[in-house]
């Protein structure tokens, strides 16, 4: 299979200059291999660095050392050495990020926050908002809320706009940070079928997902993050 | 003509023409210099004239300055040779330099106006003097005159058209009826003294030589005989002059300037000549409005003291 | 070892809008700002925050030619002579540059804003000034502005001295926005505004800023502001840029102390 995501001996340590300087090592020399149509599950108790992973494979993070290198069209871009304008490049087309929160902006409403990835993508407005609409149905949210900012709706609906809005476009990478948190049962299975159909036309995905039943769906294999700690024995 | 030869016949306690000589290079230097870059305010160093400012004191430094024994004056204020400035600044000259004064537009070689220009065409050799309150066209919307300076210099001229585009807004048709910006000769916005817009296509390719000074703003601008001036306009707003419905009242005129004169505290009114010897030569050649028999007109046309037919500005 | 190597074809280089290089001002003992250089490409936003005194109003005005610099140069991409110094240019070439390509968007309308001018007059200047001699376009394109800034049209013929300070920040952003420019200046935008007044107008400047794929520079002590507009990030202090990334890097993963105290020091509502 064709690789998509490309870790290899990536180390990242907190430095928290406000305490004292406290070191906080998170993981060391970690090395991960995502190809396309694969979903990789980070795997791990609460605190092992799941979300500093997927956090560095989205360039939001820094690392300490080694290489975060993803596929991005016809290039393969080391998001560690790139450019701010290379990064956000590979962001808009190539990797997209479902945050464990949806982060609200004031006043934009809830088509538009969906729609927007495709349009800045170069998606037309119309083929945009087409995307957005039969997302935002799938997902269940009531089409009264589509025209309303999400900043009034509820935790579940909120996320459910986020999942969305990173499916509003056919990424090639994908980087899911809980998506299923404060879901019901009918919307998670709702999730697991986008992520299914994402894998089937050959989309590579890297997520944490808490519930086992979702993660027995949708992960092809675990990816234990512990096992780069470097206290680990 | 031969006033040189003879014994000066101006009061000698005074220079000729009031003002010394050096003074007189200086602003003679000052016209030149404002002749060969026509419309640019050149700065001068403005002297204390024995009237208050606002009366005139720039444009009789400027007449001043240029006026020879040999030259006949003529002076007028808002187009009326017998106005208390105008008869002042006549006299005046008269005193300091004994020159001859006129009345009449041909005959006069120098003419000093406060906001006119005559009605009768004006001929080569010729130098008109206008008496200006405030040089700068751009003062009302920028105060600042390190920056108007630059925008002269850099011909930034967008404000200008902002004071028309206001006007239009406010009033649908541009409002603005006197001291109206020109451009002259294709570089230099300015501002033609508080003339109404009715003179301004008069400065256009005029003549005779058109000196402007300011006398509290120390400045001295300028526009030589056959230069373009153009009246700034919008595409769909372009420049008008004003009209009136009626003829001069007294001499029958349809082309000239007219100014409103109340005649009593029934209604009464009628419309004459702004420029006083422009409608006494037409009625002399026979020329008749349509109230030159009305004894309030005629006594009207007859007064000495004609402040009445000023607007009651300054 | 990385089963993915990288590209032999290297992504095109940008040709960037603005450049600045080495780029110091002092006000004798004082620094202004020091050894500042960075590129800003086209469409990209750039944030420069910090406290008060760190220099970031002083690199802002050096970079909108409003201040020459002591020493560095300051490069900008000119639609007919590629980049070039801007402090080499005459006068009026900067000037023109200024009013036609460039937008500066004062922390106080008053600066730039004419009071005495009308709405519709103040968005028009700058139409006027390159020439629209045409004035039923200008009020169109006026009031087609001013809808753009959500202002009623009824207020086109009013005075600036009439508005809320929100209406008159976004008659601002209008006046300078109409001759299209591909660069603008925006010095604490938001300062001096009501909370919610300025979530309105972060979020206009936003879409703004987008659809029409301008660059801005935007100075402001507000992080919030620069998560929302700025693609990239420079945090300023004593007068150097001590930390500069992707906003959302710099913001999640600050390296720099005085980036964590900031970060830090920010209250979450």
């Amino acid at each position: 299979m064709k690789s998509m995501i490309s870790v290899s001996a990536l180390s990242k340590e907190f430095v928290l200059h406000t305490q004292g300087g406290a070191r906080i090592p998170v993981f060391d020399r970690l090395d991960l291999e995502v190809a396309a149509g694969e979903c990789v599950c980070l795997h791990g108790p609460s605190g092992a660095g799941k979300s500093t992973l997927l956090r560095s494979l989205y360039a939001n993070y820094k690392p300490s050392s080694g290489h975060v290198r993803v596929v991005h069209g016809k290039d393969v871009v080391e998001l560690g050495s790139a450019e701010p304008w290379q990064v956000i490049e590979v962001r808009r087309r190539s990797v997209g990020y479902v945050s464990q929160f949806l982060r609200v902006i004031p006043r934009v409403p809830a088509l538009e926050v969906v729609a927007e990835p495709a349009r800045l993508a170069g998606v037309p407005d119309a083929e945009a908002e087409r995307r957005a609409r039969t997302l935002l149905d799938r997902l269940n949210i009531p089409q009264r809320l589509w025209g309303l900012a999400p900043a009034t709706f509820s935790g579940g609906e909120q996320q459910r706009v986020n999942v969305a809005r990173g499916f509003a476009l056919d990424y090639p990478i994908l980087l899911l940070d809980e998506p299923t948190a404060s879901l019901d049962a009918a919307n998670r299975q709702v999730v697991v079928a986008l992520i299914n159909e994402a894998k089937a036309r050959g989309a590579a995905i890297v997520g944490i997902f808490h519930d086992a039943e979702v993660r027995e769906a949708v992960a092809d294999r675990l990816f234990e993050v512990t096992a780069y700690r470097r206290d680990a024995a | 003509m031969n006033a040189a030869a003879e014994k000066a016949s101006w009061d000698e306690a005074y220079n000729f023409a009031y003002l010394d000589e050096q003074t007189k290079r200086m602003i003679r230097r000052a016209l030149l210099k404002a002749v060969a870059i026509p419309g640019y305010q050149v700065p001068f160093g403005g002297r204390e004239m024995p009237l208050a400012y606002g009366w005139g004191t720039g444009g009789m430094q400027v007449t001043a300055s240029v006026i020879g024994p040999s030259d006949t004056l003529k002076v007028i204020d808002q187009g009326a040779d017998d106005t208390t400035n105008a008869v002042s600044i006549r006299r005046f000259f008269k005193r300091v330099a004994g020159i001859a004064t006129t009345e009449a537009t041909e005959e006069a070689s120098v003419i000093q106006t406060r906001h006119r220009i005559p009605e009768k065409p004006l001929k080569e050799g010729q130098v008109l003097v206008y008496q200006v309150p405030q040089p700068e066209p751009l003062r009302k919307l920028e105060p600042r005159e390190t920056e108007t300076r630059k925008m002269h210099g850099y011909a930034e001229y967008g404000l200008m058209h902002v004071r028309l585009y206001e006007d239009i807004s406010r009033f649908g048709h541009i409002a603005t009826t006197y001291s109206y910006p020109v451009m002259v000769n294709g570089r230099y916005v300015m501002s033609p003294s508080p003339i109404p817009k009715f003179d301004n296509p008069k400065m256009e390719n005029n003549q005779a030589i058109q000196l402007f000074g300011a006398g509290r703003e120390k400045r001295i601008y300028a526009i030589p005989p056959y230069t373009s001036v153009k009246s700034l306009d919008f595409e769909d707003h372009p420049f008008e002059v004003q009209r009136w419905p009626q003829a001069c009242a007294l001499c029958g005129a349809r082309d000239s300037y007219l100014d409103e004169v109340v005649l009593d505290d029934k209604g009464g009114r009628m419309f004459v000549c702004s420029d006083t010897h422009f409608c006494a030569d037409r009625q002399e050649k026979g020329h008749r409005g349509p109230m030159a028999a009305d004894p309030a007109a005629g006594a009207f046309a007859r007064s000495s003291d004609t402040s009445a037919r000023k607007e009651g500005e300054r | 070892m990385s089963a993915l190597m990288l590209s032999e074809t290297v992504t095109p280089k940008r040709q960037p809008l603005m450049r600045a290089t080495g780029v110091s001002k002092s006000y004798g003992e004082t620094i202004g700002c020091l050894d500042v250089s960075f590129t800003l490409n086209p469409g990209e936003v750039i944030g420069i925050v910090g406290e008060s005194g760190s220099g970031k109003s002083t690199l802002l005005n050096v970079l909108s030619a409003q201040l020459s610099p002591d020493i560095g140069t300051v490069e900008y991409d000119l639609r007919h002579k590629g980049m070039s110094d801007i402090f080499r240019l005459s006068e009026p070439d900067r000037r023109r540059l200024m009013r036609t390509d460039w937008g500066i968007v004062h922390q106080n309308p008053r600066d730039g804003l004419r009071m005495d001018v009308s709405a519709g007059g103040n968005v028009g200047e700058r139409l006027m000034a390159i020439g629209a001699r045409h004035y039923g376009e200008i009020r169109a394109e006026g009031l087609d502005w001013l809808a753009k800034v959500e202002l009623n049209a009824s207020r086109v013929d009013d005075k600036p001295r009439t508005f809320s300070g929100g209406m008159q920040q976004r008659l601002q952003i209008a006046r300078n926005l109409v001759t299209r420019p591909r660069l603008i200046f925006m010095d604490e935008p938001t300062g001096g505004l009501d909370v919610s007044v300025q979530a309105r107008l972060l979020d206009l400047l936003r879409g703004l800023v987008r659809e029409l794929g301008i660059a801005a520079i935007v100075v402001t002590h507000d992080l919030a502001v620069v998560r929302l507009l700025a693609d990239r990030l420079m945090v300023m202090r004593h007068g150097r840029v001590v930390e500069e990334g992707l906003t959302d890097q710099v913001l999640d993963d600050p390296h720099h102390p005085y980036t964590q105290l900031l970060v830090s020091s920010v209250l979450q509502v």
